[in-house]
């Protein structure tokens, strides 16, 4: 395996921070029951969505990981694979934070889906 | 003289727009068509964002700002995650944020026919499994 540990690191990183990025898009997302404009501003103080900016900042932040980490000599089919952990961890905060159950369904589409994510890293070179 | 609420429909005077304060809550399957579109955008930016790189004479902000494909490709990026966000409203989080991978399909296949990059039998194996997987998360669990 070529791929240095500081990529791994690096695009790990990036995977999880996205997911709390999905987080705070899910908790702002909340706040446009009320209407759209509350898309930036929301209805209770502190009447910026914060949660909704907080979403965006960490997917750009993670973003800029990934960039990192996926640069030569990285290998795709090593760190793709590392993207998809982004999934898992989120299925674990939905369950912390928003009550989601756990069930079979997603257990085996979940599985589905990173092993696909793995097969087209393994053929990207 | 009558209360302006009853010359001026209430909904007006709150300037609150229909389409999301009074609506039913979306259902599970348009939830999935807006993760769905949502992928299909992430996938042009990236395809746009590739073509303004390729094309990119002077890596600085000028010309960052000055690439025309490259900022369509952010645009489109804004667009998606806007759709991201009315899908996750009333959507379980678990279950669509895993359709994202949804990006990685088009892209290849995009990419195929833009670029001519190589379609391999592993890419290919890395498609059926991901569309299979996101059926299974579709179908799955009548919510």
């Amino acid at each position: 395996m070529k791929t240095p540990i500081g990529n791994m690191l690096l695009v790990l990183l990036a995977s999880f921070i996205g997911s709390f990025g999905a987080v705070f898009l899910k908790s702002g997302a909340g706040q446009l029951r009320q209407g759209w404009q509350y898309l930036f501003i929301s209805r209770q103080p502190p009447f910026f969505n914060w949660r909704l900016a907080s979403g965006v900042a960490l997917f750009l932040i993670s973003s800029y990981f990934f960039v990192l980490g996926i640069r030569p000599p990285g290998e795709l089919s090593v760190l793709y694979p590392m993207v998809s952990l982004g999934y898992i961890f989120t299925l674990i905060w939905s369950r912390i934070f928003f009550n989601e159950p756990f069930t079979r369904v997603k257990f085996i589409g979940l599985f589905m889906i990173v092993v696909g994510v793995f097969f087209v890293g393994l053929g990207s070179k | 003289m009558a209360p302006l609420s009853t010359i001026v429909p209430e909904r007006l005077l709150s300037c609150e727009f229909p389409i999301l304060s009074e609506h039913k809550p979306f259902s599970k399957n348009q939830s999935l068509l807006l993760v769905f579109l949502c992928t299909i955008l992430g996938a042009a930016a990236q395809i746009l964002m590739k073509t303004g790189a390729n094309r990119m004479a002077n890596p600085g902000l000028l010309g960052m700002a000055t690439n025309l494909p490259l900022m369509g490709g952010y645009c489109l990026y804004g667009i998606s995650t806007l759709l991201l966000v009315l899908a996750l409203k009333d959507g379980e989080l678990s279950l669509l944020y895993p359709v994202i991978a949804l990006t990685y399909v088009w892209v290849t296949a995009l990419s195929f026919l833009i670029f001519h990059d190589h379609i391999n039998p592993w890419k290919l194996l890395g498609i059926v499994f991901i569309v299979a997987g996101v059926a299974v998360l579709g179908k799955g669990g009548r919510r």
